[in-house]
């Protein structure tokens, strides 16, 4: 068997420090997860109305978003705010606004598309059984965009705890950081430590994110 | 809705140059934000920013520590300033930036003394030198650039500066570029190419790990040096470290250190080579 450097994962602190870099990870994907889908779900509700100002403000917002990658996100709140405002941003709380707004963006045209893709004929049938506006989307349209949205949205929840590998380019040590410290530091000694290191990190994201995967499968069933 | 498509373009592209505008003109009278050396005195920390993933200048141990000779040299400043050491992991792409920005106040991550580099930080004196080198098997060692034929197969990694320096100096000598040290170690070994050219440093810790080889070229092409970096305009600190470099020389400081970090990857023989003591290059 060819030397994968799994003994270098278990070296000293080398497997607590790894769980450590996985919290910082989860820790402010999570964050940003739970404050963009409340914020995402009443953005996206604003993004159904008619008016075109908010229509405009919204839009430009969310293409603002999507077109920037997130790394030139992440730079241009870290070092951009310091540079033009003064603010002197830690790496975790940018990378928290980073995630927060980008997480708000996507959720938003998640849940605009959730709402319009119930048929007309869903909101001038509960008008017709005598349903007020509230009551129409509270026990009508809600629960329907809801089912539709899970899939769409649980993809945004793992796509934003993986791209958490980005904010080590702003300082901060997540747990990509730490697989590589630990790959550096013993690069002499065990030189494909590489492999093993890597696989750990990728058990890692898996178990971070499978959970969640089983979580919406388990919800699809019930809600169906 | 195709009003409101040009309505958004129009203020989308006033967005951008307005912002364009904003981010140059912000470049050039805020200019660099850093803090004094009364400053830093007065927070009681120092920000430092170290490679957290280059053994053995700046790594980070399985106990989770700072470790190197860029480290151990931090440590140092630290002591003498009566500062704490917060050290923030910086990579080779956002070192310029982060100086800029004042999110650190010294980088000390291998930093690499170039002209263009120049022009947006203040270096200090330095404490190494690097060029590049040549390793090659016994069999045949490789003490000249000339030795090398048109059959041979220089190793090189992919965008190390050995790379850049063949290809510029060297355009009819054959390269075989391998993406990783990994992968460049085992063409080596299995004989694929006739010699390695990478950073002498690099060449001087294979040849000392893996006995058959030999470093025939320990110095090739421009000798650079490595020195601490400050944002620029920020004299005060600059000056502190200079004659804190100046100061330590008495002591042969940086021989300390090099024999604290770096002789198990390079030996007592390039001792005198690599370091510079005091500022002065030899």
């Amino acid at each position: 068997m060819p030397d994968l450097g799994l003994n270098v994962i278990f070296k000293g602190r080398n497997f607590i420090r790894l769980l450590g870099g996985l919290g910082v990870a989860l820790k402010i994907s999570l964050i940003a997860v739970l404050i963009s889908i409340p914020l995402g779900i009443l953005l996206g509700a604003v993004m159904t109305w008619k008016n075109p100002i908010t229509k405009a403000i919204l839009r430009i917002y969310l293409e603002i978003i999507r077109i920037m990658p997130q790394m030139v996100l992440l730079f241009i709140v870290f070092f951009g705010t310091t540079r033009a405002l003064g603010w002197n941003l830690s790496g975790e709380v940018s990378a928290v606004i980073v995630f927060t707004l980008w997480g708000t963006a996507e959720m938003s045209d998640l849940v605009r598309g959730a709402l319009i893709s119930i048929p007309r004929h869903q909101y001038e049938s509960s008008e017709a059984l005598g349903l007020s506006r509230s009551q129409t989307y509270l026990y009508i349209i809600i629960p329907q965009a809801v089912r539709r949205l899970i899939p769409l949205s649980i993809n945004l929840i793992t796509r934003m705890i993986k791209t958490t590998s980005l904010i080590l380019m702003i300082g901060v040590v997540e747990v990509l950081k730490v697989a590589q410290q630990i790959i550096e530091a013993n690069r002499m000694s065990s030189p494909n430590a590489a492999f093993g290191v890597y696989l750990a990190v990728f058990l890692m994201y898996f178990l971070a994110c499978w959970p969640i995967s089983l979580l919406a499968r388990y919800l699809e069933k019930k809600w169906r | 809705m195709k009003k409101l498509t040009r309505l958004l373009a129009l203020v989308l592209a006033l967005a951008l140059a307005l912002c364009l505008t904003a981010c140059g003109s912000a470049k050039k009278d805020s200019g660099v934000v850093y803090r004094t050396l009364d400053e830093i005195k007065k927070s009681g920390t120092i920000n430092i920013g170290v490679f957290s993933d280059k053994n053995p200048f700046g790594y980070v141990d399985e106990n989770g520590e700072y470790q190197g000779y860029d480290v151990y040299y931090a440590k140092r400043i630290g002591e003498d300033m009566g500062v704490k050491v917060n050290f923030v992991s910086t990579e080779a792409a956002n070192r310029i930036e982060y100086l800029q920005t004042g999110k650190v106040d010294v980088i000390l991550a291998n930093f690499t003394v170039t002209a263009e580099r120049a022009e947006e930080v203040d270096f200090c004196l330095p404490y190494m030198n690097v060029a590049l080198g040549i390793v090659s098997p016994d069999s045949r060692i490789i003490t000249s650039v000339d030795e090398l034929t048109a059959d041979d197969a220089v190793i090189v990694i992919s965008g190390t500066t050995a790379e850049t320096y063949f290809e510029a100096n060297y355009p009819n000598i054959k390269l075989q570029k391998y993406d990783t040290y990994a992968n460049a170690k085992n063409a080596m070994e299995n004989g694929n190419g006739c010699c390695w050219a990478n950073d002498n440093t690099e060449v001087i810790a294979f040849a000392l790990q893996n006995p058959g080889y030999t470093v025939g070229i320990p110095s090739l092409g421009s000798q650079d040096t490595i020195a601490p970096a400050v944002s620029q305009g920020n004299t005060t600190l600059l000056d502190w470290i200079n004659k804190e470099i100046e100061d330590l020389a008495v002591e042969n400081f940086f021989h300390a250190d090099y024999e604290a970090t770096l002789v198990d990857t390079y030996g007592l023989d390039y001792e005198d080579s690599l370091v510079v003591e005091g500022g002065k290059v030899g």
